[in-house]
């Protein structure tokens, strides 16, 4: 049994299996073989196993994204049945007498060289497929287990760091809890394991040999526990039966107004990432949804999703919400969130950088087709649009046009809307310090803390080194928050808050003072709010 | 009139034993992408005969989706496909079908 510390980042307790994600770097060392026919025969092993791989990915993926999206691990899988690139593995292991690992290496490179030095975009963009099924055979001739491939079970993740992609990629239903060497307190990894309600741990000094073993993460105290003997299991175990009863207590809040002692009132809604988000926003008794971000089916696909199936999407939350507000936020790619058909440039500084609506208001069929799946879905439930990084009341006008362009079309196509609140976030300083103008042009703000506090304090809130110096509670901020909502009320609009400060249980009291309208939180935080706010006079 | 009628023959034998072709323009907006490409590969495999698209000075094996790929072909851009071999003309069928149905 050994045990290691890190930061907590996330509190609960989770048992179970640790799976060591790597991204798949693995080294490859040029060796000389004897036998190359027996190489040869080695690297069919591994492209066969590689074909069912994706076989079992394309099936899971039709599941879950549909056939469409699904067929990219049909191509994959199709590439590596190629016969230039298996001529050119074979023809490296006979003439050079090498080994498969670095047959196929000097194969994908080659290949992957050759797609990336393609005039078109989008063929430039497929070099990163060549990497991956050749990272792929070489994962499984060396004996490294994939990212994709995790395992049957729940698991404990592991691993140096995660990128958003690659926790969006994740199967949700076998995530235990996250342990990783780098990230931040208000990483996106944090956010996931806050949404999901599991633990998560960071500046763990991680080691690969974990990968099978069973461990405990107690995010209480912030440890990580290699294989436990008998009675540390039995005490974690009575920690998560404490864990479950807490939570069992919180339900008992369910159905209950936000109200305070004295009778003021405030909307708990939930914020969600995914559609896949909306069961715990029903198990939780939210109001409504204050923040729908709508990345994520941006993240998932491998192209721009078109508006029919965007429409899909957007139909199915206000469906499924059954006439309870739904407030969608506009395409937020850029900075932390990348998406490679995007095509962006590579930024100095991208979280001051080419992002949110600032990408929508330059490419702006872009943006016209996402409000056109908007406005189309607005006929279905009480759909709400906001839009992220504003920092001038001309933007909002902006957008105003193209809204009404939009609407425009779709009158003359004779296609169904209904009337759809128009919101910004708050997120920037310069919003903030101008809402009084800004409130004039919208109907209602929420308030993005996250944003707000790293460009009010300066702060790059990826940066785990800076812990030390955030303050989500700075006093800056909680000042900007209360300029926004007196703001906001002059104008006679409502004021929220979306960001993670709104689920800050010390601050519900003040948050209320202030006479915020609405709190945003993740859907495990709409009861705890709910019970602080019940619990304030 | 026997001479020409003769040649004519000729010719028609040359073309049939030759080979099958069609042209087609490409109508995607991403061109010959990865997922028709990979289509095409795996429809033209099972025949026998030798399977080509050429545009632009450039052809490919249609078996082969990367060297397809490599072609680079964009929409609007006429393509020639041919077959050649045994089974030619059920393959030429096949391979306009799959350009008429994803491209």
């Amino acid at each position: 049994m050994e045990q290691y510390s890190g930061k907590k980042i996330f509190s609960g307790v989770a048992i179970g299996k640790i799976f060591c994600y790597e991204k798949e770097q693995n080294m490859v060392v040029r060796r000389k073989v004897t036998d190359v026919e027996a190489e040869i025969a080695r690297y069919e092993e591994a492209k066969k196993e590689a074909v069912s791989q994706l076989q079992e990915l394309y099936k899971k993926a039709i599941k879950d994204v549909g056939e469409v999206n699904a067929q990219i691990f049909e191509v994959h899988s199709m590439m590596l049945e190629d016969g230039d690139y298996n001529d050119s593995v074979y023809n490296l292991i006979r003439s050079q007498e090498i080994n498969a690992e670095y047959a196929v290496a000097t194969t994908g490179d080659n290949f992957a060289e050759m797609f990336a030095n393609m005039e078109d975009d989008y063929m430039k963009a497929r070099s990163a497929d060549l990497k991956d099924i050749s990272e792929r055979v070489i994962a499984i001739l060396s004996g490294a287990v994939t990212g994709e491939a995790m395992s049957d079970e729940p698991v404990i993740i592991v691993a140096e760091d995660l990128a958003p992609s690659e926790t969006v990629q994740m199967d949700k239903e076998k995530l235990l809890a996250f342990v990783t060497r780098l990230g931040s307190a208000n990483s996106h990894t944090a956010i996931l394991a806050r949404t999901m309600n599991i633990p998560a741990l960071i500046d763990v000094d991680i080691k690969k040999e974990w990968n099978g073993k069973m461990g405990i993460v107690d995010g209480y105290s912030g440890k990580i526990i290699i294989d436990p003997d008998e009675a540390t299991v039995e005490e974690f175990k009575k920690k998560q039966r404490e864990d479950i009863e807490k939570r069992e207590l919180l339900s008992s809040l369910k159905g209950k107004e936000n109200i305070t002692k004295s009778g003021q009132k405030i909307n708990v809604y939930a914020n969600i990432g995914n559609t896949s988000d909306l069961a715990a926003v029903l198990q939780n008794d939210a109001s409504g949804i204050g923040l729908f971000r709508s990345e994520f089916i941006y993240l998932e696909k491998s192209d721009f999703p078109t508006e029919e199936e965007q429409f899909q999407v957007y139909k199915q939350v206000a469906e499924t919400m059954a006439g309870k507000k739904v407030i969608i936020r506009t395409l937020d790619i850029g900075a932390d969130k990348q998406v490679d058909y995007f095509h962006l440039d590579k930024e100095e500084n991208p979280a001051l950088g080419y992002r949110a609506i600032r990408i929508c208001l330059t490419q702006t069929d872009i943006f016209k087709t996402q409000l056109r799946a908007l406005y189309r879905a607005s006929y279905y439930g009480n759909i709400s649009i906001m839009y992220p990084m504003i920092i001038s009341v001309e933007e909002v006008r902006r957008i105003k046009e193209i809204v009404e362009e939009v609407k425009q079309e779709l009158k003359s196509e004779n296609i169904p809307f209904s009337e759809v609140e128009q919101g910004i976030m708050i997120e920037t300083p310069a919003a903030a310090i101008i809402s009084d103008e800004l409130a004039k042009e919208v109907q209602f703000f929420s308030i993005g803390t996250n944003d707000l506090t790293q460009y009010t304090l300066a702060i790059d809130r990826q940066n785990a080194k800076l812990d030390m110096f955030y303050n989500s509670h700075h006093e800056a901020v909680l000042r900007l928050i209360k300029l926004v909502v007196d703001n906001a009320h002059k104008e006679g609009i409502w004021a929220g808050i979306c960001g993670e400060l709104g689920a800050d249980t010390t601050l519900t009291q003040r948050f209320l003072e202030m006479g915020l309208d609405e709190l945003s939180v993740s859907p495990t935080f709409v009861l705890p709010v709910r019970k602080a706010v019940r619990e304030t006079n | 009139m026997v001479k020409i009628y003769s040649k004519k023959i000729k010719q028609n034998r040359k073309e049939v034993k030759i080979m099958k072709t069609f042209t087609y323009t490409i109508k995607d907006a991403l061109g010959i992408h990865a997922r028709p490409a990979g289509v095409l590969a795996k429809e033209a495999k099972p025949f026998a005969s030798t399977i080509t698209v050429a545009a632009a000075g450039k052809s490919a094996d249609a078996k082969r989706i990367m060297a397809v790929m490599a072609l680079g072909i964009k929409q609007g851009v006429q393509v020639t496909v041919t077959a050649d071999g045994a089974d030619e003309t059920d393959a030429i069928a096949a391979m306009e079908k799959i350009f008429k149905e994803n491209l």
